[in-house]
């Protein structure tokens, strides 16, 4: 199925994904392509065939809700580039 | 030196004929003198090295060594290292810094490893030829207008040339197997949860697995049996025993009972490639194996599978990369949404932002049923069809790839014919099975590489299969002619 130049940039909007004018037509051909390509799933009979999400079938393990993290901010922090006293900076969203 | 296996190189250490320091610079200085050639290291961790040899060494000293205390290796780029930037190949996180040790890393250390240095590798794991990667391509050391194969082509471009005598790796679709067939050195991709993915950047959460690049499958063994076991940091991480799979790769292969996939051995596989795993096959028929021929009629379906499941997964793994706690961060942006636009925009390569648009398309609303749980269905399907084949054989064996190398640049114009060469290799992740790739031969000088497939838990049966078809061969001593020049 060809994707169009809307749908693709709904998708790079959705994806929070800045793509320039220039990028789009191949985005459009690439994509297309690739939806083109794992369309034919379509033709697969999987009547009454589970998913599988987990590859060994196994269920998610449970745990007791305690904290068994120690607080590391300070250490963390040194990742980010916009940081003051303890809080990441980001642009003004509130006037 | 370098010329020796893991094995070979912690028996020189246990026998007094070498220190962990000696080891360590001679690899070094291999690095330091042949990787601009080969790009295959991103970060070398010199000093960090020799530190953690002369610690080796005098564990040594004090008799508080154990099988792997003091040989190098080198570690994929994914794999969290702290205090060692930690890239994913990827701009993104080319300033990141880990704050903590993935646990593959920490159970390496812990046993008296020395980290060379960390890998090159395709962006977040996504390629087969190690071209995405943001510090530029790895070439092979076979032929460096060729590719490693991808994404862990670092390592075992690495472990090829003798950079380091070992290396990790991580296998989503066949990132450990595909390059270790292209470069002509073993690698192992184990179990789904078999080894834990703490500190292992995240690709697509229900496919990958980290594994191994070596130059032997004993190698490997040794490895494994540090690597595995059960994490609680890793919900995924299974509870199962690690096995000693170093003291059982001498398992008589009398009886064994070898499947050869008939689907394997269509028109896309390369003559030469066939010609190399049917000589392979004999030497199994000689060791006893019994050849059977089965089908894995899904098979065809396991590509579109994969790259339905993988993107799905990616596009979520990957919206933490918002440009505000680490990684890449855009300059001067007008609001909050251009920040993490921006952010994401820049940071992230092409491969990854198709591949992360892929994901989000497919999972987005009124798409989600006829893609992602279409794709689920058919992934059990493909699952079953192994189960089925394991009903009937013990292990099944074919090519890892469908060609040699294959030149740098030549499939970087169309996404959908680099997917295509993972074809042999995606449905074990799929199924979440053990997989191993072995040199088996060469075609025109390129070293091709045999695939060998065991059922969940059964790394025992596999190593030793592939350990007793290196007894008989000598393919995986081979080495490229000189040092790449």
């Amino acid at each position: 199925m060809a994707l169009t130049r809307s749908q693709v940039e709904n998708i790079a909007s959705l994806a929070r994904l800045e793509i320039t004018e220039d990028e789009i037509p191949a985005y459009v051909g690439n994509l297309s392509r690739i939806i083109d390509f794992v369309d034919q799933l379509e033709n697969a009979s999987t009547d009454h065939v589970e998913p599988m999400a987990h590859p060994l079938n196994m269920s998610q393990p449970l745990r007791a809700d305690e904290v068994t993290e120690k607080d590391r901010r300070d250490r963390f922090q040194e990742n980010a580039s916009r940081v003051e006293a303890g809080l990441y900076l980001v642009p003004k969203v509130i006037e | 030196m370098h010329t020796r296996t893991l094995a070979e190189l912690a028996e020189l250490l246990r026998n007094g004929d070498a220190s962990s320091e000696e080891l360590t610079r001679h690899f070094l200085e291999r690095i330091e003198s042949l990787d601009s050639r080969l790009n295959a290291f991103v970060t070398v961790t010199a000093e960090q090295a020799l530190e953690s040899a002369r610690a080796a060494d005098r564990a040594r000293a004090a008799g508080e060594a154990g099988p792997l205390t003091g040989v190098p290796i080198a570690h994929k780029d994914i794999f969290c290292t702290e205090g060692v930037r930690t890239s994913c190949g990827s701009r993104m996180l080319d300033n990141f810094v880990s704050p903590y040790d993935a646990t593959v890393v920490e159970k390496l250390r812990a046993a008296g490893t020395v980290m060379l240095g960390k890998t090159n590798m395709d962006e977040f794991a996504m390629g087969s030829s190690n071209e995405t990667s943001w510090y530029g391509p790895v070439r092979n050391p076979w032929d460096r207008d060729k590719v490693p194969g991808g994404s862990s082509g670092g390592s075992a471009a690495a472990v090829a040339a003798r950079l380091a005598p070992a290396a990790t790796g991580t296998d989503t679709g066949g990132s450990i197997r595909q390059p270790a067939a292209l470069t002509g050195t073993t690698g192992l991709k184990p179990t789904y949860g078999r080894v834990s993915r703490y500190g292992m950047i995240a690709f697509a959460s229900s496919l990958d697995q980290a594994g191994t690049i070596t130059i032997s499958a004993q190698d490997a063994a040794l490895l494994l049996e540090v690597m595995a076991g059960h994490d609680p940091r890793d919900s995924t991480s299974v509870d199962a025993p690690v096995e000693a799979y170093s003291a059982k790769l001498e398992a008589p292969l009398d009886g064994v009972r070898l499947g050869l996939v008939e689907e394997f051995f269509d028109d896309g596989l390369d003559g030469g490639n066939a010609a190399a795993i049917e000589t392979a096959i004999e030497v199994y028929r000689g060791l006893g194996a019994e050849v059977k021929s089965i089908s894995l009629p899904n098979l065809a379906l396991s590509v579109p599978t994969y790259y339905v499941v993988a993107p799905a997964e990616c596009s979520s793994n990957l919206s933490r990369y918002d440009g505000i706690r680490f990684g890449y961060r855009a300059d001067d942006p007008k609001d909050l949404a251009d920040l993490y636009r921006r952010s994401r925009g820049e940071g992230f390569g092409a491969e990854v932002k198709r591949r992360i648009m892929t994901g989000t398309y497919v999972l987005s609303a009124g798409y989600y049923d006829a893609y992602y749980l279409k794709a689920q269905r058919v992934r059990q399907l493909i699952a079953e069809d192994f189960r089925r084949a394991f009903t009937e054989v013990d292990i099944i064996a074919g090519p890892t790839t469908p060609t040699p190398a294959f030149e740098i640049g030549a499939k970087m114009d169309d996404p959908v014919t680099m997917y295509l060469n993972d074809i042999y290799t995606i449905g074990v992740n799929l199924a979440g099975l053990p997989g191993m790739s072995v040199p088996c031969g060469f075609v025109d000088g390129l070293p091709v590489g045999l695939q060998l497939i065991a059922d969940h838990f059964q790394e025992a049966r596999l190593l030793g299969c592939a350990h007793m078809f290196q007894k008989e061969t000598d393919w995986h001593r081979r080495m490229p002619a000189g040092d790449p020049a």
